[in-house]
């Protein structure tokens, strides 16, 4: 147990004296993981909600895909964008494996479907009637969408924090993709990793709460967002 | 809409911003090498001091992939890396001759050490050799900790139990971790088992470990790490005038000063011994 408080020693150290390297790995976990977030954002909400919309034959499939998707293990996204991404491989022109750009490809790949998922459940979850009065109020059907995912921002908010939840903590994909490259590619949970690796435990814990720190920052900002009174 | 709107407005801001930020630190990768090395030089903290160096030096940026030596000969194998630090020498040797490498110079060695539990149940302190010792181990059913991940203290591993006349695979006491050196000798301290491992990543963790050095010394146990380019002939992706300046790096003077000189203000002696120049043959093997 002392070592967890020399942890908790070293966390606060590191803050206090706003260790650059640190600042800088907390910066790159936050900027790649929101980044990512926002790409699933614009990917799942939209996606979703055509999907939970629209009536087609497999639908039930393609959810059920999705849901699975919102599973997707991180290592497997790490290996199979590393493939692509190799120099020799089908986007090796781009050259951006181990890069931050690679992490944020394969964190939005993993947050996509999350995001995806809690969409199509949110606007199930919306009073199957809402739809048709919306629509006799004489609401365009563009405007319709609107309303609804208006209506539906509540849960939504909760898949951006499962999404971003889900990214800022994986491990698997960014070491592989980003290859966990000092000053350049290295986030709070490879550094972990690394740290813990090197027997540098106190280090290691500092990260994590430092990790756990960012994490409830995030999650307190949307949580507030999301408990605002609604607007009238 | 309003309340949604202030919400994404600054997003898009922010998403902007940082995006540019991205791209501009992507488009200098053509000044980038990759460089495949084995975790034992990143653990011990010697590519932090070397590879800002070479930077500043060089004006290349240097991603440093730190996987086990077998890992980083396979990158090397698809092109996928540009220069290889790398201390597994039959295989290195069989790199070169597929025509993977080229250039492979001797930069540096350490050695490995038996390590293990100070209470040693399978009594191989004193050991004449590294295969009295694991011969002890295998005979005493002593749980050891196996690499297990193809790196180069694993093939030197394999290395010992062939010699040894030993197949330790499927035993009960033979577990492979799959995991880095660091991890590895963590789990043996856990465990109460033992291990095999470079003396310098064991030294740089010693202070949190509890496990002591049992056998060293044998000629067997040389840790010899190599430097070698990724063949641009076979590979012409591959950054070859980077790959070059690196290696060329490491072998120079003064970065065979700094390695001599590495550790020694931290742990009372160095980690690695400075090789280059010299023949294999000349440190004792």
């Amino acid at each position: 147990m002392d070592l967890f408080w020399e942890g908790i020693a070293k966390a606060v150290a590191l803050l206090a004296a706003l260790d650059r390297e640190v600042l800088a790995i907390t910066w790159l976990s936050l900027k790649v993981s929101g980044i990512a977030t926002l790409i699933s954002l614009v990917i799942g909400i939209s996606s979703g909600t055509l999907l939970a919309l629209s009536d087609f034959p497999g639908k039930r499939l393609v959810i059920s895909i999705v849901n699975t998707g919102m599973g997707l293990p991180p290592v497997v996204v790490g290996l199979f964008v590393t493939i692509f991404l190799w120099r020799n491989g089908p986007f090796g022109f781009l050259e951006i494996l181990y890069t931050p750009t690679a992490m944020i490809i394969a964190q939005s790949i993993i947050a996509t479907p999350i995001v995806t998922g809690i969409t199509v459940a949110s606007i199930h979850n919306l009073p199957p009637n809402l739809k048709l009065q919306i629509l006799a109020l004489g609401a365009t059907r563009w405007q319709m969408v609107l309303i609804l995912i208006r209506e539906a921002r509540l849960p939504l908010l909760a898949g951006v924090m499962a999404g971003f939840g889900g990214v800022i903590s994986e491990v698997g994909a960014s070491i592989m993709v980003g290859g966990n490259i000092k000053g350049y590619s290295r986030v709070l949970t490879t550094a972990t990793v690394m740290e813990t690796s090197r027997g540098n435990f106190d280090v290691a814990i500092a990260l994590s709460l430092i990790l756990l720190l960012l994490c409830f920052a995030v999650n307190y900002v949307l949580t507030r967002i999301q408990h605002r009174k609604r607007p009238r | 809409m309003t309340g949604l709107k202030k919400f994404l407005f600054p997003l898009i801001v922010l998403t902007a911003v940082v995006l540019t930020g991205v791209t501009t630190q992507a488009r200098a990768a053509s000044k980038a090498i990759i460089l495949a090395t084995t975790t034992s030089t990143q653990d011990s903290g010697l590519l932090d001091v070397l590879i800002p160096a070479f930077e500043k030096e060089s004006g290349y940026a240097v991603k440093t992939i730190a996987v086990g030596s077998g890992q980083a000969m396979a990158m090397g194998k698809k092109g996928e890396a540009d220069v290889l630090l790398v201390h597994s020498p039959d295989a290195e040797k069989k790199f070169i001759e597929e025509g993977a490498g080229i250039n492979r110079r001797l930069v540096m060695h350490n050695d490995f050490v038996i390590v293990g539990h100070p209470g040693d149940p399978a009594k191989i302190r004193g050991s004449k050799t590294s295969a009295e010792a694991i011969r002890k181990i295998a005979q005493a059913n002593a749980l050891f900790l196996s690499r297990g991940d193809n790196s180069g203290t694993h093939a030197k591993e394999k290395g010992l139990w062939k010699a040894a006349g030993i197949i330790p695979e499927g035993q009960k006491w033979y577990q492979q971790t799959g995991l880095g050196m660091g991890q590895t000798l963590n789990v043996a301290a856990e465990k109460k088992g033992y291990t095999l491992a470079d003396r310098g990543t064991y030294l740089s963790l010693k202070k949190t470990l509890g496990l002591g050095i049992l056998v060293e010394g044998d000629p067997l146990l040389l840790n010899i790490y190599h430097v070698i380019e990724v063949n641009p002939a076979k590979w012409p992706k591959v950054n070859a005038a980077g790959a070059k300046a690196f290696a060329d790096f490491m072998v120079s003077k003064k970065v065979q000063e700094i390695i001599g000189k590495f550790g020694v203000d931290k742990f009372g002696a160095p980690l690695f011994f400075p090789d280059a120049g010299k023949k294999v043959e000349s440190l004792g093997l």
